[in-house]
Formats: C-alpha cells, sequence, structure tokens
C-alpha cells in the first residue's frame, strides 16, 4: 500500500481553466489518476478538455465525490483556496502554489484546527504513489514501485532522489513533497508516523534543507518512534547566513538552522546521512543493509 | 524586502506607536538645523543603511567615527554629519566592503529610565508571530540567547486577533515594570503586534525599547522586514525600497523572474530548483571548488530567462567556469538545451560550460549538444559535473 492516497482517491483540480492548473491535470489524468473536475468561481457548468468545470469546491464535491484537491489558484488566493476545501470536506488537499503570504498560511492552518483533513504544501511539488496516483507537478515515469517512503522540502531535489533510488534498484511506496515554505500544512514528523505505520513502507529517505528547524525534530521523533531504517540529506551547507535561497523558508538566521545542526542532529537519531546530493540513493541502501 | 530605520520610524508612528521626534537629512547643513529645530541639549545623529551594529561601526575614511553619535550643539551635529555623509560605513553586519550613508536621522536626546528589547518574529515551530522581549536592551538578541537564555520571554500572536491584555500582564511583571509603564506596555505592546500583522512583516525589531523617566514606552530603534510575497497588497511599500542597498545583479535577476545570490566563489551555477541548486553549490565545494552564485531559474524558464541568467553568471568578473546542472521534469531537456544553444550564441561564453542533464528528453537534450558543434563539456551525474567543472580550473 501507501500513504495519503489509494486507490478510493478521486481528485478535483481548484484553478483548473488557469494554464499550469489544466496542463498539469491533464498530465495526473494521463498518469492514471482519477482527475473528476475542477473549479473556477465564475466557469460553473463548463467542461475544460472533458474535466467539469464547478464555481465552488461544496458543488463539485457533490457532484463527483471527490476527495482530494489540486490547488494551482494564484498566490493572494491560495489560503483561501485550501480553507474552500477543507470546508467541503475534502480529505487531503495538495496545495502548489509558490508565493503564499506567510500570515496567510498561519490563519489558513488555524482555519484547518479541528477539521478532518490534511493539507500538504503549498510551495511544493506534491504527492506521487508509483503506479497508483499522481497528485503534484513531478514527472510520474522517474519514480519507480517499490518500499521506500520519500520526504523532502525541496521540488528537484526530489526528483534527483526518485531517479537515484531508480538507480540504485529500489522503488517508492509514495513520495511527498512538504514545501519549502516557513509554514506548511504537514511536517516531516507528520509523514514520518505514516510511513513507520505503513506496511508497505521498509524504508525512509528525508531530504531536509537550511532554515527553521524541523529537521531537528523529525530526528527527535526518529529516535523515539522509528524502527525503520531512515537516511537523510540536507542540502544548503555552503550557504551563507543571512541570505534567502530561493525557498522562502531556506534562510540561516540568527546563527541557527545551518546544515551542520541539521546534519549533527540526524546522525545522533542513526540516520544515514548522505554527505553529497550524489548520494541519495546510495545512502538507502546503505541505511537498509545496516540492521 | 528591509527597509530604513526612519522609515520604519514614519510607518510606527502613522501606527500611533511612540517614537522619538527626529528629522530626515542629507546635509551637514540640514543636520545642523535639524538640532536647532529640536530645540533640546542633546541630540543623537544615527546613520541609514540596511545593517546593524552602527553605534560600534566605524567609517572607512574616519576610523574614529561611530555610525550612532549623541551631539551637544548644532556644530557638531554638522561636523559629525560631513563626516558620515557619502562615506562608508563598516559594521559587524555589512561585512568589510561596508555600506555607503546617504541618509541620516537626526533624533531628540531622551531621558531614559530602562532599555527593552522588542522583536516580533514568526516563529514556524510555534506557527505564527512570536513576540520576543528581554531586559537586555540594546544587545543583540542572538547573544542574550546564548549567554542568558532564561532572560528571553517569548508570547505567541494570534494572527487574527493580536496580543491579548494578559500577555501583556505577564510579560510586564516578569520584566518588573513600573506601574505606569506598564500602563503604557498595555497601549504599546499589542500595537506592535497589530502594525505587524497589517503590514505583513517577517521581522519587527525595536531594540532598544525604552522606558522614559515619565514611564512611557518609546522605539527608539526600528529594524524591519516584510514578506515579499505581500507586497501585492501593499503597493505603497515599494516606494520605500532603496535600491542602492541592493545586489545589481539580484535585482537584475528577480526582474526577470530568477532567484539569484552571488557568492565569493568562481564557479558559476545554473540549476532549476532551488533545492537542487543549493546542493549543486554544496557539491561543487565538496569537490574543491567555489561556488559563485546561487540561481535557480524555476521550473518553466524559457529561452529569455536562461540568456539572461548566463547573462547575469558571466557579469560576474570572478567567474572561471559555468556549471548547468538541470532536472528536466515538467520542463523538458531539450528545451533547456535550445535556450541554452541559443543564449550561447546570444551572451558568448569565454569560460569552460559543463553541462549535466537528466530527466524529460534527456537522449534528444544529449544529442542536440553533441551535435551542436560548441566546446560543452557533458557530465554523466552529480559528481562528474562537479569533477569536470572542478577540474577546468586548473588546466
Amino acid at each position: 500500500m501507501s500513504i495519503l492516497v489509494d486507490k478510493n482517491t478521486r481528485v478535483i483540480c481548484q484553478g483548473i481553466t488557469g494554464k499550469a492548473g489544466l496542463f498539469h491535470s491533464q498530465q495526473c489524468r494521463a498518469y492514471g489518476t482519477p482527475m473528476v473536475g475542477g473549479v473556477t468561481p465564475g466557469k460553473g457548468g463548463t467542461e475544460v478538455d472533458g474535466f467539469p468545470v464547478f464555481d465552488t469546491v461544496e458543488q463539485a464535491v457533490a457532484k463527483t465525490g471527490a476527495n482530494c484537491s489540486l490547488i494551482f489558484v494564484p498566490p493572494p488566493f491560495c489560503a483561501d483556496a485550501i480553507l474552500e476545501a477543507a470546508d467541503a470536506g475534502i480529505g487531503l488537499i495538495v496545495a502548489i502554489t509558490e508565493g503564499v503570504p506567510v500570515l496567510d498560511m498561519v490563519r489558513a492552518k488555524r482555519g484547518l484546527m479541528g477539521k478532518k483533513c490534511r493539507l500538504v504544501g503549498p510551495n511544493c511539488p506534491g504527492v506521487i504513489t508509483p503506479g497508483v496516483a499522481k497528485i503534484g507537478i513531478m514527472p510520474g515515469y522517474i519514480h519507480k514501485v517499490g518500499s521506500v517512503g520519500l520526504i523532502s522540502r525541496s521540488g528537484t531535489l526530489t526528483y534527483e532522489a526518485a531517479w537515484q533510488l531508480g538507480n540504485v534498484g529500489l522503488g517508492l511506496s509514495t513520495s511527498v513533497g512538504i514545501g519549502g515554505d516557513p509554514i506548511v500544512g504537514t511536517s516531516f514528523i507528520d509523514l514520518l508516523d505514516l510511513f513507520q505505520k505503513d506496511p508497505a513502507t521498509e524504508a525512509i529517505l528525508m531530504i531536509g534543507e537550511i532554515g527553521g528547524n524541523a529537521e531537528e525534530q523529525a530526528a527527535a521523533f526518529i529516535k523515539e518512534h522509528v524502527t525503520k531504517p531512515v537516511a537523510g540529506f540536507i542540502a544548503g551547507r555552503t550557504a551563507p547566513p543571512g541570505k534567502r535561497m530561493g525557498h522562502a523558508g531556506a534562510i540561516i538566521s540568527g546563527g541557527s538552522g545551518t546544515a551542520t545542526e541539521k546534519i549533527a542532529a540526524l546522525k545522533s537519531a542513526r540516520v544515514e546521512v548522505a554527505e553529497s546530493p550524489a548520494d541519495m540513493g546510495t545512502a538507502v541502501k546503505r541505511a537498509m543493509s545496516r540492521k | 524586502m528591509k527597509i530604513h530605520e526612519y522609515q520604519g520610524k514614519q510607518l510606527l508612528a502613522a501606527a500611533k506607536i511612540a517614537v522619538p521626534r527626529g528629522f530626515v537629512v542629507e546635509s551637514a547643513e540640514g543636520a545642523a538645523q535639524a538640532f536647532r529645530d529640536l530645540g533640546g541639549q542633546i541630540a543623537v545623529v544615527k546613520s541609514q543603511i540596511h545593517a546593524g551594529g552602527r553605534g560600534k561601526g566605524r567609517f572607512k575614511e574616519h576610523p574614529d567615527q561611530g555610525g550612532v553619535v549623541l551631539v551637544k550643539s548644532a556644530e557638531e551635529a554638522a561636523q559629525n554629519a560631513s563626516r558620515m555623509l557619502g562615506k562608508t560605513l563598516v559594521t559587524k553586519q555589512t561585512g568589510p566592503a561596508g555600506k555607503t550613508v546617504n541618509v541620516l536621522l537626526v533624533e531628540e536626546g531622551l531621558k531614559i529610565a530602562r532599555e527593552l528589547y522588542l522583536g516580533v518574529v514568526v516563529d514556524r515551530g510555534a506557527g505564527g508571530p512570536v513576540l520576543i522581549m528581554s531586559s537586555e536592551g540594546g544587545t543583540e538578541i542572538e547573544e542574550v540567547a546564548a549567554h542568558s537564555p532564561e532572560k528571553i520571554l517569548r508570547e505567541p500572536i494570534d494572527a487574527g486577533y493580536g496580543l491579548f491584555a494578559y500577555q501583556v500582564t505577564k510579560l510586564a511583571y516578569k520584566l518588573g515594570l513600573p506601574p505606569n509603564a506598564i500602563k503604557s506596555a498595555h497601549k504599546f505592546l499589542p500595537q506592535v503586534a497589530r502594525f505587524f500583522i497589517d503590514n505583513d512583516c517577517s521581522l519587527t525589531e525595536i531594540n532598544p525599547l525604552v522606558i522614559t523617566e515619565a514611564g512611557d514606552l518609546m522605539a527608539l530603534d526600528a529594524k524591519m522586514t516584510f514578506d515579499d510575497n505581500a507586497m501585492f497588497r501593499h503597493k505603497p511599500f515599494e516606494a520605500l525600497r532603496d535600491l542602492s542597498e541592493e545586489d545589481d545583479s539580484e535585482i537584475r535577476a528577480a526582474s526577470a523572474g530568477l532567484s539569484y545570490v552571488k557568492l565569493d566563489g568562481n564557479i558559476g551555477c545554473l540549476v532549476n530548483g532551488a533545492g537542487l541548486a543549493m546542493s549543486t553549490m554544496d557539491l561543487i565545494k565538496l569537490h574543491g571548488g567555489e561556488p559563485a552564485n546561487f540561481l535557480d531559474v524555476g521550473g518553466g524558464a524559457n529561452v529569455d530567462q536562461v540568456t539572461e541568467a548566463f547573462r547575469i553568471i558571466l557579469s560576474d568578473k570572478h567567474v572561471r567556469a559555468v556549471l548547468v546542472n538541470i532536472f528536466g521534469g515538467i520542463m523538458k531537456c531539450d528545451t533547456i538545451v535550445t535556450a541554452l544553444l541559443g543564449a550561447y550564441e546570444k551572451v558568448g561564453f569565454n569560460v569552460p560550460l559543463v553541462v549535466r542533464l537528466e530527466g524529460t528528453n534527456v537522449e534528444v537534450a544529449r544529442k542536440m549538444l553533441a551535435e551542436s558543434g560548441r566546446p560543452i563539456i557533458a557530465a554523466t551525474d552529480l559528481t562528474d559535473a562537479a569533477k569536470k567543472v572542478v577540474a577546468t580550473l586548473s588546466a
């Protein structure tokens, strides 16, 4: 099996009439994901490339039975789109949008409290369970079916990792990009917990980067609760303090959030840390053969 | 986006948050006039640059001149101003190059009873803004955190409501404020919390926050940074941007939709994706090289963007080799190669170029590169790419 998605997942796309929303909805459908429609206020009742379009998520859920939403709406409206999806009873919300104001996410996350839903992202590549469903913007073909659970704050670095795993004969149970923003819906810890409990996952690869202390918290959680082999990589060893490295969340500030601290924390939790980004696939192999 | 102290104080004042009286000047005569207009016995002349540590900072041209000085006459104000304006201030935070001072803030001297620290930031762990206070005003909060963490007080701020009255009471008693100052804190602290929320700040730091002898809280300094992603709803802030404080190449890159950070090395990097770009820098370093920059062309870069990216990289005269690392996902490798070859023609390369491609349509793309007739060094994977680009430097 896998985490987050399964064969009962039915996906709508919020922002489906936009260029990115439509393109990726088509790509996901081509991969085999059950894409059942989309939402764009004002365009309800129309159809784009075979996808029925609704004015609200509530209508889309009522008509299609959707339980998952893929969000591409522009940054100023993204937090509201997330709350609308949660209000309509969507169980898994995957927000791809990059550039959402931080305080919007703070308020949206609070709005999700007590609701039965999980938010992944924003500013992330999405979720893929190879061979079952792709809910995101990642290239499907590099992800082989297998038993490694992948969690990452980055996009293309996740693809690099998936590709390296394929090269060493490993595949993925599920790969989740949690996003590069300071405030995201799902943390490393949430997913470590899910992967630990998932019978189809034998090992976990977590890819972190400089900024914040999510990796340190993850390391503490691994020590206490994770018995499966874990490998890790931290991007940004050579990044100078005070400079934001692309992602809003990737910044070393006030001497904290450095790669050195994160690597030390992971090693102390017996995580097999890849010293080089070229070494992520083999690090998972090493972790699995360690026992 | 960062702004200057004087701009921050103007925003605070507009939000009815107490700041000292002051004048913004750009000449020695202006500084003298400001002293006379303030009408006091003393005034403070403060350099306006986007960096902290100004008080202890010194000018390159006048090694005994501080960046923030207390003056007792109009003549003294003018004299100091003339030694500061147009000169280069070097502080702990500017790096050895320093920053040119173009504007001064001349403020009234105050009768200060106590100095405190006040800062508001978004705390990822807490999932929202947090108000931080300390009895150690004037000191950098990192130092306080390192030496006496028990002196740092934190209260989470509700991003909808702001700071609650009970939170102010808690802070005030922990800080041991006198009764009249507690009253002032009940007005001042919630206003600062509200200011942070209403303006989409990512940092609002008032250090020191002073308590005057009359018991009033007042912002003696103001350091603020805004969330770039929220600037669409704060259009007037655009006018507060001081481009002279920013790196020219970084401004150019931002206007082309590229994410670029200049570094000190000599190997230029062009990568898609922030995480992969950071990892590429790390890998270069791991193999004995020094990256000249961080550059993320993003997920959907076109020929114009890639061309501009090469121009920016090559405009750095320290660059002696360039490494391109692309993992084609939705962006196909052949699209990148088309852009790359087009850029090669337009920009004109005079340094070695190593290219590593992987992902969608990689076979077609590799063939295009091989048949282009350009002296481009192809790499098979990350390690190979880093080794090859570092090797070109010693060739």
